[in-house]
């Protein structure tokens, strides 16, 4: 089943064609990353999908509900300093169309599996601003899996990252496509740890340079 | 203690101690989403603005709080409005507002009535001259904020926290946003009275900034606030009056000399 499928995009910021002519489609399950250099367009396609940009011509078709799509922003880690515990940030995923101030026993049931999928009980009542940039990383990526969504953006979820949290990092995301057969979209300048998830590539220099399997692509 | 009770068993006195609580009570419950959002200085920008409504007012022999009302609330959302959607930095705005309103104000007031007993209290506070509607519309505010807050508190926690990730999931932050402006304008305005327009800004900010000193969460962050913001007001107001100072700037006072012990102690308990 097409899951995503975007045709003819072309986003521009005051009058700077960021994307242009953009066409892909993504199948239920997939691991996709999109590479490219500084610049390519990247997160403006990743914002564009998730709605936080308003795309000048063309269109993107989501087959599933918007409450099925979970967004991992590009943030800066070390920024991160909110006076609020774990457990806030992540229960504040099942916020999507609810106003009501309380959470149901089911909220709470999926924030118990959430945690433990991820192993940060321990981390659950600790202030956001006090974990490692890993630790800070997991329990965002949590926020996003609590309403157990179909198809998982991400934009260049390791920066700051150090090697081997980004390597934990990948294997939460290849356990998740594998496993939970979620499909993933990532937005990222750094796959050389992704060569054991074998996801498909789409290479960005504001067009379409590159998209196939990774084993035939030749780099930037 | 017997001067204190005997104090209390005044009209004025009770009045201003009502008041006084739930200003304080609903100035600390939006301070927390202002502070967090680096919006500090927004209420010292709508107080100015709230001074040169209350010169208009004044000048044209109208209702004082009928006029600033509208005119503080249409600031608060235009200041929101352009930060969010122009993205211009709210400092600049605030300050471009404050300034401006200020200068208006100065005017308004030099070409009618002057800087009389009124324009003072509106500046500096009167909260010992309460008058029985500002307890009835205090109390209004404080109840409305309270209500807002708990009805839209985990969004309102999201859209602080994360507006990006709250954008993505469809909430509609410009809205929420709405709301942040429209409780800051209605707390700047009854507030005035109690702190004057100088002064009206402490009320938001200290209380948010102490309690963030003590606490991991942002539900402890807010109940903290809302504590530390009655308790300073009380002990302020119950000072100022034994040492015959203003009252206004007597809980300032307070909330400067409890900013300082609190970071102090912060210091000490990490070494």
């Amino acid at each position: 089943m097409t899951i995503l499928e975007v045709e003819n995009l072309e986003v521009s910021y005051s009058n700077h064609v960021a994307l242009k002519n953009i066409n892909f489609k993504i199948q239920e399950g997939e691991y996709v990353c999109l590479v490219g250099e500084n610049g390519s367009g990247k997160s403006t396609l990743v914002k564009t999908i998730v709605g936080l940009l308003k795309p000048d011509e063309g269109k993107i078709n989501l087959n599933i509900s918007l409450d099925e799509v979970a967004y991992l922003s590009q943030t800066n880690l070390k920024d991160l300093n909110f006076p609020a515990t774990s457990k806030e940030i992540i229960m504040s995923g099942v916020q999507k169309h609810k106003t009501l101030p309380f959470y149901t026993k089911n909220d709470k049931k999926a924030y118990e599996e959430v945690v433990k999928k991820l192993k940060i009980e321990e981390l659950q009542n600790r202030r956001i601003g006090d974990l490692s940039g890993g630790q800070k990383q997991r329990v965002l990526i949590a926020r996003a899996l609590i309403r157990n969504p179909k198809l998982l953006i991400l934009d260049e979820p390791t920066t700051g990252l150090d090697y081997n949290i980004t390597r934990e990092l990948y294997q939460i995301l290849d356990n998740l496509n594998k496993e939970h057969k979620m499909t993933i979209i990532m937005a990222t300048h750094d796959i050389d740890e992704l060569n054991e998830v074998k996801p498909r590539i789409i290479c960005l220099a504001r067009e379409i340079k590159y998209d196939g399997n990774i084993e035939g692509w030749k780099g930037f | 203690m017997s001067e204190i009770l005997n104090l209390l068993s005044y009209t004025f006195m009770q009045r201003a101690i009502l008041c006084g609580i739930a200003i304080s009570f609903s100035a600390a419950l939006i301070g927390v989403i202002l502070t967090l959002k680096n919006y500090s200085m927004i209420g010292h920008g709508l107080g100015e603005v709230g001074f040169a409504a209350l010169a208009l007012a004044m000048a044209l022999n109208l209702p004082p709080i009928g006029v600033a009302i509208p005119i503080v609330i249409i600031s608060a959302i235009i200041i929101m409005f352009i930060s969010q959607k122009k993205g211009e930095s709210a400092d600049i705005i605030i300050a471009l507002v404050a300034t401006g309103a200020l200068a208006i104000g100065v005017i308004i007031t030099s070409a009618t009535s002057g800087f009389g007993t009124d324009t003072y209290n509106y500046m500096f506070g009167s909260i010992l001259a309460m008058t029985q509607s500002d307890v009835i519309l205090s109390v209004i505010i404080t109840v409305l904020s309270i209500g807002i807050y708990l009805v839209f508190y985990n969004r309102l926690f999201l859209v602080t926290f994360d507006e990006k990730y709250a954008k993505a999931s469809g909430i509609s932050v410009t809205f929420y946003q709405f709301l942040i402006a429209l409780i800051t304008a209605l707390v700047v305005v009854v507030g005035m009275r109690m702190m004057g327009t100088m002064l009206i800004s402490s009320l938001i900010v200290f209380p948010a900034i102490i309690a963030k000193k003590f606490t991991t969460s942002f539900k402890g962050l807010v109940v903290m606030s809302v504590i530390t913001s009655i308790l300073c007001f009380l002990i302020g107001i119950f000072t100022s009056f034994f040492l015959n100072m203003p009252t206004g700037a007597g809980i300032v006072l307070v909330y400067l000399v409890l900013l300082v012990i609190s970071t102090i102690c912060c210091k000490l308990a990490k070494i």
